[in-house]
């Protein structure tokens, strides 16, 4: 029987039989244990709290309001019905032009209007993971790398490497400077990928930060800018979280605004990655979007996003919705208040524990610390207290290490994929964790349950058919 | 967009951006390019191209359009659109599981019920370009080979081999036995590809086969899957044109051979199924992957979070799908009207002298112009090609791009027009050949 197994893997590719899916990762397992035992208001009250998911749910209301306003952007009302054989048969891998047109606007609109967009430069993907994916296809060959500066997105690791065969080599950030990326961290990473003999094709910034919730200043970008030029190598900014700037913080400057000033830069390396997942809120849709200022990849990536075009009916929808001016321009004031409001008031809560936070302007998340909690400053230290967050504070949050942080005892703390109520609870939980820890003065290890949340085996099955997939919505947040 | 002119781009692109593997260079997509110029419409453009070179199914939109109308609450997540932000939300990548029954009853309802799916081995990508892709990087490794019966789906050639890596090697058929895969032409085929020091990891056969437009037999697909038992590789089966048999006793899908081999050796056999062609929905990107291997289902699935399908276009069509009543009597009704219009095809064009291989599937007929050609090559079919694209004003697809072996064979789309549209081609190629046969005449016998 044991033959008959060896003899089934082999029968799968190299790709198909690795780990490169990235799904044995601690940024899985947490949600793992939120699905075995999820909060719900009424229903189970004592359950974990989803805190590990950045999803932007605070700005429904504003968009059923339209849709019952716009019953023609959906094709299968009365009013509708008419576009749904053309829209139905539509495939063409440009795009319907008024969703590209839309799209541009968008974008434009998010970045105060400060650059255009061409539509002819916006090419689709499945979302920002496809689009991630089809940049990296596009840019470099199997075994050539991307520099992407830590702590980065977990999803990145999957996304640019599994079936592409690039690699990912880090430019460390670290507590020290508040994880900035300086222009030495990035020349020792890329002397470092020299020495060891590895081709740098290119260096991914996101920006609005995912996980730190921070997006980089004028001077940085330029630098940055200036580096990639200067070493010739490629830029991809993934500005997925450009809207998710809060009210009343200084104005996102998107790369697009740097290279419009910069007359010395080589456009032909500058390639924007975007979504609606984030700042709309609707990752359900798979709007994905490559920007490149580089004609070839346009063309390039155009012709692979036949392997994961937005649904017709989709784009139908979108295009409508981000043509009306008069919506956009109330959504976004709108979603960048609330998410203002409710960082804050997270935030400020957590302060009057003695928990602080990075600084930080913008995302769906923050960046906790806690490395004042840590029984010994090493990533054990940090495992044992994530499993007491999650088996005592009933709280998933998603601990440094899965982001590649270079230091201990960070945690990124989603608060945008719950109702006010939610994270009030989840607050008070932390209160009288806080308050029992204090009390105690016992190294946190001690207060942890025995219960068996063993890291990366034990819920990793073959078959995890029961599963939801790790990015499911696990939070019913009430509006 | 204004045309610049290159700098010399220093930084390079990587060898699968700049290869031609995508394939866009083929005949295939230059009549589509033809056509995009000159479009044929029927009061503005009368004289323009008429596209047959797109297998598209519009004949019942009708029915689609009619219960859209009737059933909008259930399509716009309800009144007050409370279901909106939950089906915004949905990006899991096993799919709504709604949708996933849906897909599967449909699938079981499209072979009559002679076999059963199984809900949760249903894998979701955004089209079944999308599906063959992926399945082709489970699979094998990159320079491994998969084989494929000719002549084949052009797209083949970009979504097996572009980011893959992998080589196709053909199996050849021709019209000797009206095209059908035989034991030898599989096993010439495996040693050509060990021949080469590719290591074959696949049979993917296409069933209803495009650009034959026929199924393949009962007797065939056991010895194809007896074929991959004994290699011990893979079966992928590309069903996407099951649903457009004119009869649903005439199509015999490989799920109902493993089913009465009681599933022995069915963790090879995977099929690919879409709705663009059986519905008419290309632009709502719906694939799937059903998979009897545990592996295989289980890895797609992850994959498919590089090509999830619209939670969106979920709701919509696993309303539709599960409303059983609509499902029966649209199978029935499209199967019907794609026969009628078959049968129109066929009997104009034997109007005009010109025989077909005998059809009983799919959106289009496999003609044969070989007793037209100057030299039975591919130049001979490329020049014939280029007279009906600029002369007779119709886009039809040339078999060498379909990498069929013997020239003269073309694949003409018949379901993408209406009915008078489709006269009107009949009528030009009626005029093109009785204009052939007078310019072979002699001058004095007219």
């Amino acid at each position: 029987m044991v033959s008959m197994l060896r003899k089934q893997e082999e029968l799968l590719s190299k790709i198909a039989s690795g780990n490169g899916h990235g799904e044995n990762s601690p940024y899985f397992d947490g949600w793992k244990a939120y699905e075995t035992d999820p909060y719900h208001p009424t229903e189970n009250p004592n359950g974990v709290i989803q805190m590990g998911l950045a999803e932007n749910q605070l700005c429904f209301d504003l968009v059923q309001d339209w849709l019952l306003s716009n019953p023609e952007a959906s094709i299968c009302t009365a009013e509708g019905v008419n576009y749904f054989r053309d829209i139905a048969i539509f495939q063409d891998y440009h795009g319907l032009p008024k969703f590209r047109n839309a799209v541009a606007n968008f974008m434009a609109k998010v970045r105060g209007n400060k650059v255009k967009y061409d539509p002819d430069r916006i090419v689709m993907s499945g979302g920002a993971t496809g689009a991630h994916e089809t940049v990296a296809f596009c840019l470099a060959d199997p075994g050539e790398a991307f520099l992407v500066p830590t702590p980065y997105y977990a999803g990145f690791d999957r996304d640019l490497r599994w079936r592409t065969g690039v690699q990912l080599f880090p430019v460390v950030c670290d507590s020290s400077n508040n994880f900035e990326i300086t222009r030495e961290a990035v020349e020792a990473a890329y002397e470092k990928a020299q020495e060891d003999n590895i081709r740098i094709k290119g260096l991914l910034l996101t920006n609005p930060s995912n996980p730190l919730g921070t997006y980089l200043d004028r001077e940085t970008l330029r630098s940055l800018v200036s580096f990639i030029n200067e070493k010739n190598i490629h830029l991809v900014c993934d500005e997925i979280y450009a809207a998710t700037v809060f009210m009343g913080q200084p104005d996102f400057i998107s790369i697009s605004e740097i290279i419009e000033e910069d007359i010395h830069c080589n456009r032909n390396l500058i390639h924007i990655v975007y979504s609606l997942s984030k700042d709309m809120g609707f990752p359900g849709f798979r709007v994905g979007i490559i920007y490149s200022y580089n004609d070839k990849v346009v063309s390039c990536a155009r012709k692979m996003s036949s392997f994961g075009l937005v649904s017709s009916q989709t784009q139908h929808l979108i295009a409508s919705m981000l043509s009306d001016d008069e919506f956009v321009d109330r959504f976004i004031t709108e979603s960048a208040k609330r998410l203002a409001e409710r960082h804050r008031d997270f935030t400020w809560g957590l302060s009057q524990m003695g928990i602080s936070c990075l600084k930080s302007n913008a995302g769906l998340f923050f960046w906790m610390d806690l490395r004042h909690l840590l029984k010994e400053q090493t990533y054990d230290g940090e495992m044992e207290l994530w499993k007491v967050i999650i088996n005592e504070v009933k709280l998933n949050v998603s601990p440094g290490s899965s982001f590649h942080c270079a230091n201990p005892g960070w945690f990124r703390v989603c608060f945008a994929n719950m109702d006010d109520e939610t994270m009030n609870i989840a607050l008070s939980r932390i209160r009288s964790f806080m308050s029992k820890y204090k009390e105690a003065k016992m190294p946190v290890k001690k207060l942890c349950w025995q219960r068996s949340l063993r890291l990366s085996t034990s819920f990793r099955r073959l078959d995890d058919t029961p599963c939801m997939s790790p990015q499911s919505p696990l939070v019913r947040a009430r509006t | 967009m204004a045309i610049e002119i290159e700098q010399p781009s220093s930084v390079e692109l990587s060898k699968v951006a700049v290869s031609e593997t995508h394939g866009e260079d083929s005949p295939y997509f230059a009549g589509w390019k033809a056509y995009d110029e000159d479009p044929y419409q029927e009061s503005n453009n009368p004289s323009g191209v008429i596209q047959m070179g797109l297998a598209e199914n519009q004949v019942s939109f009708d029915l689609l359009e009619e219960y859209s109308e009737q059933h909008s609450e259930a399509f716009t997540w309800g009144k007050g659109a409370p279901g909106f932000r939950e089906n915004a939300l949905f990006q899991d990548y096993h799919g709504l599981q709604s949708f996933r029954e849906a897909m599967a009853s449909f699938m079981e309802q499209i072979r009559g019920g002679r076999a059963k799916f199984d809900s949760d081995r249903v894998v979701l990508t955004a089209g079944a370009t999308a599906a063959n892709e992926l399945l082709t990087f489970i699979l094998a490794d990159p320079g491994d080979a998969l084989l494929v019966p000719t002549p084949y789906y052009p797209g083949f050639d970009r979504d097996l081999r572009w980011r893959t890596g992998v080589k196709i090697v053909p199996i050849h058929c021709d019209s000797s036995n009206n095209f059908q895969i035989t034991p030898q032409a599989l096993e010439a085929a495996y040693k050509e590809a060990e021949a080469m020091n590719k290591k074959v990891r696949a049979v993917l056969i296409t069933n209803p086969s495009n650009p034959l437009g026929a199924t393949i037999q009962r007797s065939v697909l056991e010895e194809i899957l007896d074929f991959v038992t004994h290699k011990n590789i893979h079966l992928v089966s590309d069903e996407i044109y099951s649903g457009s048999a004119f009869s649903s006793s005439e199509f015999i899908s490989i799920a109902e051979i493993l089913e009465s081999r009681k599933y022995k050796n069915s963790e090879r056999v995977h099929i690919v199924y879409s709705l663009s062609k059986d519905l008419g929905l290309p632009g709502f990107r719906v694939g799937t992957i059903y998979s009897y291997n545990d592996k295989v289902v289980t890895t797609a699935r992850r994959m498919s979070s590089f090509t999830l399908i619209s939670s969106q276009t979920q709701h919509l069509l696993a309303s539709m799908l599960s409303n059983k009543k609509f499902t029966e009597n649209y199978i029935k009704t499209n199967r019907e009207r794609l026969r009628k219009r078959y049968e129109m095809i066929i009997q104009g064009l034997k109007n005009a002298g010109i025989e077909c291989l005998k059809g009983n599937a799919g959106l289009f007929c496999w003609m044969n112009l070989s007793p037209l050609l100057e030299e039975q090559t591919r130049e001979g079919e490329l020049a014939l090609w280029d007279s009906m694209l600029h002369e007779v004003k119709l886009n039809i697809s040339p078999g060498s791009s379909c990498h069929c072996s013997e020239p003269g064979w073309f694949r003409v789309c018949f379901a993408n027009m209406s009915e008078q549209t489709l006269e009107i081609a009949l009528k030009r190629i009626h005029d093109f050949m009785q204009q052939r046969e007078r310019q072979r005449k002699p001058i004095s016998s007219q």
